[in-house]
């Protein structure tokens, strides 16, 4: 059966036209700084900015602090519930699934009214907690991206027989978790990683509406008072997510080829 | 005049060649399995005959009409895959159904004609439920029925059996042959299980690498393999080297013993050449007639299979497999100890190596001999 | 949290003899975290918009969402923006997913794709406003390509986007940027969707005598529809709560719901704190509401499924 492949390339062709164009376009005129020729100017000037290295760097520590946090949560979660818990699965499941349902623009309102400063909790009284919060809201965010890598992973090595063969060796419970469970689950813990990664870098809603000097909001302040900067920055920010994108890849790539080894 | 032919059928994928000429002439009503191990083609050329491989080069005719062409929907073949394949969205009345709707067949037939093939496959109560509700034997119950309901001209099974358990592969191939010969459809068997094979065709291909090994019934196919691969691929034969003495005579030598065979040898007085024989085609004891070929050596291993026992004989670079009848009053051999066993001239096979095939009208010949 | 480490000092033994106990333990802290940051934050929300500023129950909050009439076309033109990215991303995705798992293209094609679909779905937020004013903004690579035009057979075409009606800060303009990451976002759930098509399915269909329209017709649509109309009503969801790319592109400008509120939070533009909580129970609502009827949808349709 000799199938007509002239629909699928037109599909393609104009599903590739439709991402790269853009792209080109946008990185064409990052490089117009210099009046009649094509220069990286926009670049040089970007990166020299102290307050692009700031809150780059900001926005940096903020994503390796969430994948932490992130990691500490979820992993003995999936950890439990799969060796013991399996009737909470479905609503773990559920919870986990929440942030993609509730803008983010709507959590970070009631975080701003509950943990105000004359409330309770009074998170947002200083800089500091400040920080604290809007950490707790990007764990928040990337709950169902981390939850989703590290339960695949953790389904895919068979925890009870791995607990099992470890507690029939003596091992305690805590020990089975970080010297078993985890090293078997880091590529897909991993991979979640990098996702979380992509999506922290460039979160300006919540950041913004918490103040607090992230990437994303230097991107929109540049925006709005530059002309060939915010494209230069805008093909930074690509390249940022092109490459925890393809690391991704990478690691699961290996994954697979290693797979056959066990 | 054959209903379905296949002529000279061949199939390369890239530098591969799949099927390699490929001849077959299949009757009206006929049962005829391809058995092989995967890879050897067969199925490739099931699915040339479907039509959703189209062949390099060659023709296929159903009932004198050329399909070669015919996208698969035109070809009028039914045919039932490996993994059930039911489709999961419609019940099991709408899945068998499916091809009457297609074919703008009116509802009311369409309901009684389900009915009917719900009726034979022995699932009147079934048609409401959805395919996940089934077993695997009545998922692929239903997917005949689906095939069968349109009258195809041909019925094609891919392995239908290999995804079910033991015992219910046993009865639904019983079922599949009893259905196949009452409404008397022309069908092709694909399998890589020789018992299922010798249990259910009037005819066995057996392909090797692409080709035909041999073609015949499954009697002639299992007592009298023409190549060393349909040997060992059909039935658990003792394959033995031996040498040729006296190519006049038949007369070979194995580990030292001097036998005698009634297949012609072509091969000269020294060569190497590769017998086969039946496990029960050989008997613990000595000779009582000259007739009779005898060998001794020592029983390696005794397996009791109940009301078979299974023993093992070595004779130097050589062991041997023997069934016998399990017999209360005769114990088997004990390990270790010296044994003679004997065996028809007829009963040891000199094969052809399996590298040369024979001529593809060989095994045409072969079946006009048996017609 | 400090609970599960005092577990943790326990002896092994009661720690064998309780593995109910520990791991009951083991979960608390996830069921703490998402209590204190994502369910009570919400519920917060939501029992405010049925509060007046003095606490005591009432109705008002909604009812002045619909007494306001810019507040509820912030509301209709967020979901015109939303159904339409959505629905142009799951059809355009949908054609994408569907050449690179069936379309016969070279192998090297889908995994090409693929990866750049998960650039492409997270290349969202600000930059992603900046690459399309770069692209058609005024002064945007396409549009002034469009406006220059090219010679054709000694004929001079050209199209002046602006001159033509199109604005990048309007409701075309945004969902054309949104479909940006839409549309591989769909290609993303769509492929594996795709994949479970057996294709015995279609072998079967071609011999009880269909044709490939039969097949998707009466097999491979009703099959995928559960996945097409979650990813749809996901997506929809996705822009309908976006905000950051509008507002880089548009400033507050445009008057979508993300918008409304960011403003309301930022400066309780409408001198109502409790109304900003209704508005943001509405935005719940029709998130919460799309995605029940997908599940309701799905429930529906997928009888047949384990």
């Amino acid at each position: 059966m000799k199938k007509s492949r002239f629909g699928p390339w037109i599909a393609v062709t104009i599903g590739i036209l439709y991402f790269l164009l853009p792209l080109l376009a946008t990185f064409e005129f990052s490089l117009k700084m210099k009046r009649g020729i094509y220069s990286f100017e926009a670049y040089r000037v970007v990166l020299a900015d102290p307050h692009f290295q700031a809150s780059f760097t900001y926005s940096t520590v903020m994503a390796l602090l969430t994948i932490v946090l992130g990691i500490l949560i979820i992993v003995p979660t999936v950890y439990w519930v799969q060796l013991r818990l399996p009737h909470l699965r479905p609503i773990i499941e559920f919870i986990t699934l929440l942030p993609l349902v509730i803008p983010a623009i709507v959590l970070v309102f009631g975080y701003l009214r509950m943990y105000n400063s004359s409330s309770w909790l009074p998170l947002t009284g200083s800089a500091e907690t400040t920080n604290i919060l809007l950490l707790f809201a990007y764990v928040t965010l990337a709950l169902p991206y981390i939850y989703r890598a590290v339960d695949t992973g953790m389904r895919a090595i068979d925890v009870r027989t791995l607990t099992e063969a470890a507690e029939s060796l003596g091992a305690s419970s805590w020990t089975i978790l970080i010297k078993i469970v985890l090293p078997n689950v880091r590529v897909a813990v991993l991979s979640g990683a990098f996702l979380t990664f992509a999506i922290v870098i460039g979160e300006f809603t919540i950041a913004s509406l918490l103040d607090r000097p992230v990437f994303g909001t230097y991107l929109q302040l540049m925006g709005a008072n530059r002309a060939y900067e915010p494209s230069a920055l805008a093909i930074i920010a690509f390249a940022v997510t092109w490459a925890a994108m393809v690391l991704m890849q990478v690691v699961g790539r290996d994954r697979r080829a290693a797979k056959p080894a066990h | 005049m054959a209903y379905l032919e296949l002529k000279s059928i061949k199939k390369s994928f890239g530098l591969t060649q799949v099927v390699k000429s490929f001849d077959l002439a299949v009757d009206k009503g006929e049962f005829v399995s391809f058995l092989g191990p995967s890879g050897c083609g067969k199925t490739t050329v099931l699915r040339m005959i479907a039509g959703f491989e189209t062949a390099s080069s060659g023709t296929i005719e159903v009932d004198g009409q050329e399909i070669s062409h015919l996208p698969p929907a035109k070809r009028k073949i039914g045919m039932v895959f490996q993994a059930y394949a039911l489709f999961p969205n419609m019940t099991v009345a709408q899945n068998v159904g499916f091809g009457l709707k297609l074919a703008g067949i009116p509802a009311e037939e369409t309901r009684v004609r389900v009915a009917e093939m719900l009726e034979m496959i022995k699932l009147p109560h079934l048609g409401d439920r959805y395919p996940y509700q089934l077993s695997g034997g009545q998922q692929q119950r239903v997917a005949l029925a689906r095939a069968l309901a349109v009258r195809p001209k041909i019925l094609l099974l891919d392995e239908p059996l290999s995804a079910l358990d033991a015992k219910i592969r046993v009865s639904l191939r019983e079922e599949i042959r009893a259905l196949q010969r009452e409404m008397g459809i022309t069908t092709i068997f694909v399998t890589h299980d020789q018992e299922e094979a010798l249990s259910i065709s009037d005819r066995i291909v057996v392909m090797h690498e692409g080709i035909a090994d041999q073609i015949g019934t499954p009697f002639e196919i299992y007592n009298t393999p023409k190549t060393k691969f349909a040997a060992s691929f059909v039935g658990t034969l003792n394959l033995l080297e031996a040498t040729v003495v006296d190519p006049g005579l038949s007369r070979l030598s194995i580990d030292g013993h001097e036998v005698t065979s009634t297949s012609p040898i072509t091969a000269p007085v020294g060569a190497k050449c590769t017998v086969a024989l039946r496990p029960e085609a050989v008997v613990i004891g000595p000779a009582h007639s000259s007739d009779r070929n005898q060998m001794v050596g020592t029983a390696e291993e005794i397996s009791f299979l109940g009301a078979v026992v299974r023993v093992r004989v070595r004779f130097g670079d050589h062991a041997v497999s023997i069934d016998t009848f399990n017999d209360p009053n005769t114990p088997p051999p004990l390990r270790g100890t010296h044994v003679a066993v004997t065996f028809r001239r007829e009963d040891l096979l000199v094969l052809e190596s399996s590298g040369t095939n024979p001529p593809a009208g060989a095994a045409t010949a072969r079946r006009h001999e048996m017609a | 949290m400090s609970a599960t480490i005092d577990q943790a000092s326990l002896p092994p033994i009661s720690v064998r003899s309780n593995p109910l106990t520990i791991a009951r333990l083991g979960v608390l802290p996830f069921f703490i975290f998402a209590g204190l940051f994502l369910i009570i934050p919400t519920l917060y929300l939501v029992v405010g918009a049925f509060q007046d500023q003095d606490g005591n129950l009432t109705l008002n909050n909604l009812a002045h969402i619909f007494s306001n009439e810019k507040i509820l076309e912030a509301y209709w033109i967020s979901i015109k923006i939303s159904l339409a990215s959505a629905i142009g991303g799951a059809v355009l995705g949908f054609f994408v997913a569907h050449a690179i798992v069936m379309g016969g293209l070279p192998g090297w094609l889908r995994p090409a794709i693929t990866t750049f679909s998960g650039v492409a779905s997270n290349f969202a937020g600000v930059p992603l406003a900046f690459a399309f004013i770069a692209t058609i903004g005024p002064q945007g690579l396409i549009t002034i390509f469009l406006r220059n035009g090219i010679d054709v057979g000694g004929e001079h075409l050209a199209l002046d986007l602006r001159a033509a009606g199109f604005n990048i800060l309007s409701f075309w303009g945004l969902t054309l940027t949104y479909l940006y990451f839409q549309i591989p976002l769909m290609v993303l759930i769509l492929t594996p969707a795709l994949d479970g098509l057996k294709r015995e399915w279609r072998e079967a269909t071609a011999t009880l005598g269909g044709s490939a329209v039969d097949f998707w017709r009466y097999v491979g649509l009703p099959v995928l529809w559960p996945s097409l109309m979650g990813a749809t009503l996901l997506l929809f969801a996705n822009s309908f709560g976006a905000i950051a790319t509008a507002y880089a592109l548009t400033g507050s400008s445009l008057n979508i719901i993300t918008i409304q509120l960011y403003a309301q939070i930022r400066g309780d533009v409408l001198h109502d704190q409790n109304l900003g909580y209704a508005l943001a129970l509405g935005m719940i609502i029709i998130t919460g509401g799309s995605n029940a009827i997908y599940i309701w949808l799905r429930h529906r349709s997928e009888r047949w499924l384990r």
